[in-house]
């Protein structure tokens, strides 16, 4: 699994690694679903028309971040943050990186890696 | 609201994590696991001896119409709930993220564990010897929503020692699910114990997947 780089192609034939790498596409025509650790990445620089509040989403989103993490810095309930971040998402402001679904059990490969990085700690 | 702008001085004042705490732009997913106790049993400490960023908090707030109440001349009650987590951040690899996050086990903020639990891994039970009735009511819930965990005994200098096994029985906890000693200032039991945690999922998913 580590030697998939960040944009390389699926691999036919192997779905369980579309939690890595699908990021997003199939989510567009479903509506935008945000967990506290889905990931926020801003689309492009924040625009001047936009809300302060959003603005100050967009900008500090310029890598990505997870909802929770911007509830923090905003100081902001997740509920009412998820409100702006539905809107950012539905005007294609930021880019919403969805969770690894988890299905009834973790994927074994998806724990393995997960071994891998608390080993290094 | 207030915001302020970034070239404003002071630096709690920038909103934003600081340029080290910043993930890399390929990180693509993240997932989740729980650390539950009660007050005062190391849930944040723990997070933050194997956090990469100092613990950040969130807050959620719950709504709730009141129930059972007497209306009284036809207004409404509603009472609000905010209550805050800790959470921490372990970068996994380039593109995955571990969140850990650190969430009250007394019965009234079970509100909060829906979208909490919702995909996580799984979940750490924090034990304090001291005060193992919260521990009790969690484990229970627990079991009930199906969610994996194992239990991490952080003993305190002035807490009784007992046996493991007694605490087990005590807990009415299953032979199945394990339980470590978790020093909840120290980095290394901490990893150890989210270590155990994942080898529990392991043998759990493994398990399953050969009885099909």
């Amino acid at each position: 699994m580590s030697t998939e780089g960040p944009g390389s192609p699926t691999a036919p034939g192997s779905p369980d690694r579309l939690y890595i790498l699908t990021g997003g596409q199939a989510r567009a025509e479903r509506k935008t679903e945000l967990d506290l650790v889905t990931l926020i990445v801003s689309r492009s620089e924040a625009d001047p028309g936009l809300q302060p509040e959003h603005a100050a989403i967009v900008r500090m989103c310029d890598y990505p971040l997870s909802v929770a993490e911007i509830s923090a810095y905003l100081e902001l309930p997740v509920s009412t943050l998820t409100l702006l971040l539905t809107e950012l998402v539905a005007g294609r402001h930021v880019e919403a990186r969805p969770p690894v679904p988890a299905a009834a059990l973790p994927d074994v490969q998806l724990l393995e890696a997960v071994m891998n990085g608390l080993q290094k700690l | 609201m207030d915001y302020r702008s970034s070239d404003s001085p002071g630096l709690e004042t920038h909103a934003g994590p600081r340029s080290e705490d910043v993930l890399p732009a390929s990180a693509t997913a993240a997932v989740k696991v729980v650390i539950v106790g009660g007050f005062g049993v190391g849930k944040t400490t723990l997070v933050g001896s194997v956090s990469e960023i100092r613990p950040l908090t969130t807050e959620e707030t719950m709504t709730q119409a009141g129930v059972g109440v007497d209306d009284i001349a036809g207004i409404e009650h509603k009472t609000e709930t905010t209550v805050a987590m800790d959470f921490g951040r372990i970068s996994i690899n380039d593109q995955l993220v571990l969140y850990l996050f650190g969430t009250p086990g007394q019965e009234r903020f079970w509100f909060l564990w829906n979208g909490l639990f919702e995909g996580a891994l799984g979940a750490v039970v924090l034990l304090d010897t001291r005060r193992m009735d919260v521990s009790y009511d969690v484990i229970g819930r627990l079991e009930e929503k199906g969610v994996p965990f194992v239990v991490g005994v952080n003993r305190f200098p002035q807490a009784p020692r007992y046996p493991m096994e007694q605490l087990r029985a005590a807990m009415d906890l299953d032979e199945s699910v394990p339980m470590v000693d978790c020093d909840a200032r120290d980095r290394a039991s901490c990893r150890d114990t989210l270590l155990t945690l994942m080898r529990y999922l392991y043998t759990l998913t493994t398990a399953s997947t050969e009885h099909q």
